[in-house]
C-alpha cells in the first residue's frame, strides 16, 4: 500500500502533464517518490503506482526496467554509483573501484552484508572536470582518491546517517 | 572579452536570486520581445544571428523554430522542451549554465516558447544533477511569483507554463524523440522522423527541443541583436561556446570564449597543458560520439565548419584530453563499451553490433586480439554508419572507432601481435 505522503506527491506530479489519459506520463517521477521512500521498487510497490496510474503492471515493469536509476531488486542503505566512462577512466578510476571493492567486500552490482552499501557503475556523472567522481546516495564526491574513499565512507556508518 | 553567458555569474558559483539577475538586467529581453515583438520577428533576428545549436547538432536555431505551425489554426497545447540531460560522455557544460544561473535559462525558454507561441514548456533534467535540480525549482517559484510565468506574462496577452522534469538516467534520453518518449512516461525509444517534433511532438502536438546553452543565448541576442552576436566569434560563426576540457590537463574545466577559438588555445592556455609527465597524444574534440584528432590538428578553430573539415564534429565543445600514458585501445574500448549499454535495444544493428564491438575491443585490449579483428571492427563502421540504424547512436559510436582505427593503427597492430597490452 503506498502511503499518504507517497500519494500526494505523485498526485502533485499528476498536475504538471495535463489531463486525461496522461497520467502515464507521471510514471517515471512516481517510480522516484517511491523508490526515494523505500529505497527500491518491489511487486507489490509497481503494482500499487500502475493502479494509481491506470496503467497495467507490465507496461510500468516495461519502464521501470528501462531506466538504470530505478532499482527493482532491494538495495543497500546507501548507493555508491561509480562513473566508469571515458574521463573518469582516463583518470583512474579502476584504482578506486578496486579500493571500494576491496573495503566493502563486494563487487560491483552487490550489497554488503549489513545492507548498508550497494556499489553500482554508472555511465557519467557530468563531473568531468572533476575526475575520478562518485556519487554516494544525493552527493556528489569528485576527485576522489583512496583516501577519501576512507574518510567519506566512515560518514555513513552506522548510527550517523 | 564579451562573456554573455557566464560573465554576471558568481565566481564561487552560487546561483543568482531573481532579484540579483533583474539588477543585472534579467528579464528586460523577454519584457522586450513579448511585449513589443511578433513572434516572427523574434525567429528572424535569431535566425539571422546563426544560433547553431549547442547540443552538438549545430543546426541553425531560428531555423528550427520556423517549421512549427503558428496562426490560429496551429494544433494546441505547442511545447518547447530543454534537453538538459547531458549524459553525452566528457560534457558537463549545460550544468554550470544551470547552477550558476538558472533565471537566464528560464528567460531563455520563455522568449524561445514565445517565438512559437508554445503553451507550456518542460526542463529534461539529467538525474545526477542534483544540485541543478533544485536550483531551478527555486528559480521557477520565484519566476511564477513574480509573474513571469503562468498567465498573462509582463501584460503581453502571452500565458506558458513551465515545469522541471528530472529523468531516471539512460544515455538515449538525449536523443530528441527518445526524450519525448520518456517525458510521455514511456521507454525512451526514439521515433521515426519524419514526421519531426516541430510538426508532430510530445503527445503529437507541435514541439521544439533546444539544448539549454543555445536556449541561455536567446535572451543576449534579443538585447543586442544579430549583428553583436556575430561579432562575438572568432570565426564566421556567430556568439560564444561553452568550452570544456576533461583529462590529465593541469586545470580540467570550463570557459566561455568567442567561437572559434583554437584547439590549442583552449587545451594550453586555459586548461594550463598536460600535468607534469604527460604528454599530450590525440583529443576527442566534442565528446564520446565525435573523431579523435591529433597534434597536427591543434591549430583547428573550434566552430562547427573547421572541426568537421578537420574530420570530427564540435559536439559539445567538451574536450577529452587523450595523453601518452593512456592506452588508445583502452579509450575505444571504454567508449564503445559505453555505447553497447546504452543502447536502447529497438533496432537490430545497434543493439547487437555495439556488444560485437565492445567484445572485440575488449579481446584485443587484453592480449586475445586475433588477426582479422581490425577488418571486423572496420565493417562495423560501415554496417553501423548512418541510414543503417534508427537513431545516431550506433553512428554516433563509430566516430571515434573509424578515426581510432586509422590514428592508433599501429597501437592495435602491436597489441594483436605482442598479445598483450603495452601500457599495462
Amino acid at each position: 500500500m503506498l502511503t499518504e505522503k507517497e500519494r500526494d506527491e505523485i498526485g502533485r506530479e499528476l498536475a504538471n502533464y495535463g489531463e486525461g489519459g496522461r497520467k502515464r506520463a507521471a510514471c517515471v517521477e512516481a517510480l522516484k517518490i517511491v523508490q526515494r521512500y523505500r529505497g527500491w521498487i518491489s511487486d507489490e510497490s509497481l503494482r500499487d503506482i500502475a493502479g494509481v496510474l491506470k496503467m497495467t503492471p507490465e507496461e510500468l515493469d516495461g519502464v521501470a526496467t528501462f531506466y538504470n536509476l530505478i532499482f527493482r531488486r532491494q538495495v543497500g542503505r546507501h548507493v555508491i554509483l561509480i562513473c566508469t566512462t571515458i574521463s573518469c577512466w582516463v583518470m583512474g578510476y579502476e584504482e578506486i573501484l578496486n579500493h571500494l571493492q576491496e573495503r566493502l567486500g563486494i563487487q560491483l552490482g552487490e550489497t554488503t552484508v549489513d545492507g548498508r552499501f550497494t556499489l553500482l557503475p554508472v555511465p557519467c556523472l557530468g563531473a568531468c572536470d572533476g575526475a575520478p567522481a562518485i556519487m554516494i546516495d544525493d552527493t556528489l564526491y569528485t576527485d576522489v582518491s583512496q583516501a577519501m574513499i576512507d574518510n567519506v565512507l566512515s560518514n555513513y556508518s552506522e548510527g550517523q546517517r | 572579452m564579451d562573456r554573455p553567458l557566464t560573465g554576471d555569474m558568481r565566481p564561487d558559483g552560487r546561483p543568482l536570486s531573481i532579484e540579483e539577475y533583474e539588477e543585472k538586467g534579467g528579464y528586460q529581453a523577454a519584457r522586450k520581445a513579448l511585449r513589443g515583438m511578433a513572434p516572427k520577428e523574434v525567429q528572424d533576428l535569431v535566425k539571422n544571428a546563426n544560433l547553431r545549436g549547442r547540443g552538438g547538432a549545430g543546426f541553425n536555431t531560428g531555423q528550427k523554430w520556423s517549421f512549427v505551425p503558428l496562426g490560429d489554426e496551429a494544433p494546441r497545447p505547442k511545447y518547447l522542451i530543454a534537453n538538459a540531460d547531458e549524459m553525452e560522455p566528457g560534457t558537463f557544460k549545460d550544468r554550470m549554465l544551470m547552477e550558476g544561473n538558472p533565471h537566464q535559462l528560464i528567460e531563455g525558454m520563455i522568449i524561445s516558447a514565445y517565438a512559437i507561441q508554445a503553451d507550456i514548456s518542460y526542463i529534461f533534467l539529467r538525474w545526477a544533477y542534483k544540485v541543478a535540480a533544485s536550483r531551478l525549482e527555486e528559480a521557477l517559484a520565484e519566476a511564477y511569483s513574480s509573474h513571469y510565468l503562468g498567465e498573462n506574462i509582463f501584460g503581453s496577452g502571452y500565458s506558458l507554463e513551465m515545469h522541471l522534469h528530472t529523468s531516471a538516467g539512460r544515455y538515449i534520453c538525449g536523443e530528441e524523440t527518445a526524450l519525448l518518449n520518456a517525458l510521455e512516461g514511456k521507454r525512451a525509444t526514439p521515433r521515426a522522423k519524419p514526421p519531426f517534433p516541430q510538426v508532430s511532438g510530445l503527445w503529437g502536438k507541435p514541439t521544439v527541443v533546444n539544448n539549454p546553452e543555445t536556449l541561455c543565448n536567446i535572451p543576449h541576442i534579443i538585447n543586442n541583436g544579430a549583428e553583436w552576436y556575430k561579432g562575438l566569434g572568432r570565426s564566421q560563426e556567430g556568439g560564444t561556446k561553452i568550452y570544456g576540457v576533461s583529462g590529465r590537463v593541469k586545470y580540467p574545466g570550463l570557459w566561455e570564449l568567442p567561437i572559434g577559438t583554437t584547439m590549442r588555445e583552449i587545451i594550453e592556455e586555459h586548461a594550463g597543458g598536460m600535468k607534469e609527465g604527460y604528454r599530450f597524444r590525440s583529443v576527442i574534440p566534442g565528446g564520446a560520439s565525435t573523431e579523435f584528432l591529433t597534434e597536427e590538428h591543434l591549430d583547428v578553430k573550434m566552430d562547427f565548419d573547421s572541426v568537421q573539415k578537420a574530420g570530427s564534429r564540435l559536439g559539445t565543445g567538451t574536450m577529452i584530453v587523450i595523453d601518452d600514458r593512456t592506452c588508445p585501445v583502452g579509450a575505444v574500448h571504454n567508449i564503445e563499451q559505453f555505447f553497447a549499454q546504452e543502447s536502447c535495444g529497438w533496432c537490430t544493428p545497434c543493439r547487437e553490433g555495439l556488444p560485437w564491438v565492445a567484445k572485440t575491443l575488449h579481446a584485443i585490449e587484453n592480449g586475445q586480439g586475433e588477426p582479422g579483428d581490425l577488418e571486423i571492427l572496420q565493417q562495423h563502421t560501415d554496417l553501423l554508419w548512418l541510414n543503417k540504424t534508427f537513431c545516431a547512436l550506433a553512428p554516433g559510436a563509430m566516430e571515434p572507432l573509424k578515426s581510432a582505427l586509422k590514428i592508433f593503427r599501429d597501437d592495435f597492430v602491436r597489441h594483436i601481435v605482442e598479445k598483450r597490452c603495452p601500457w599495462k
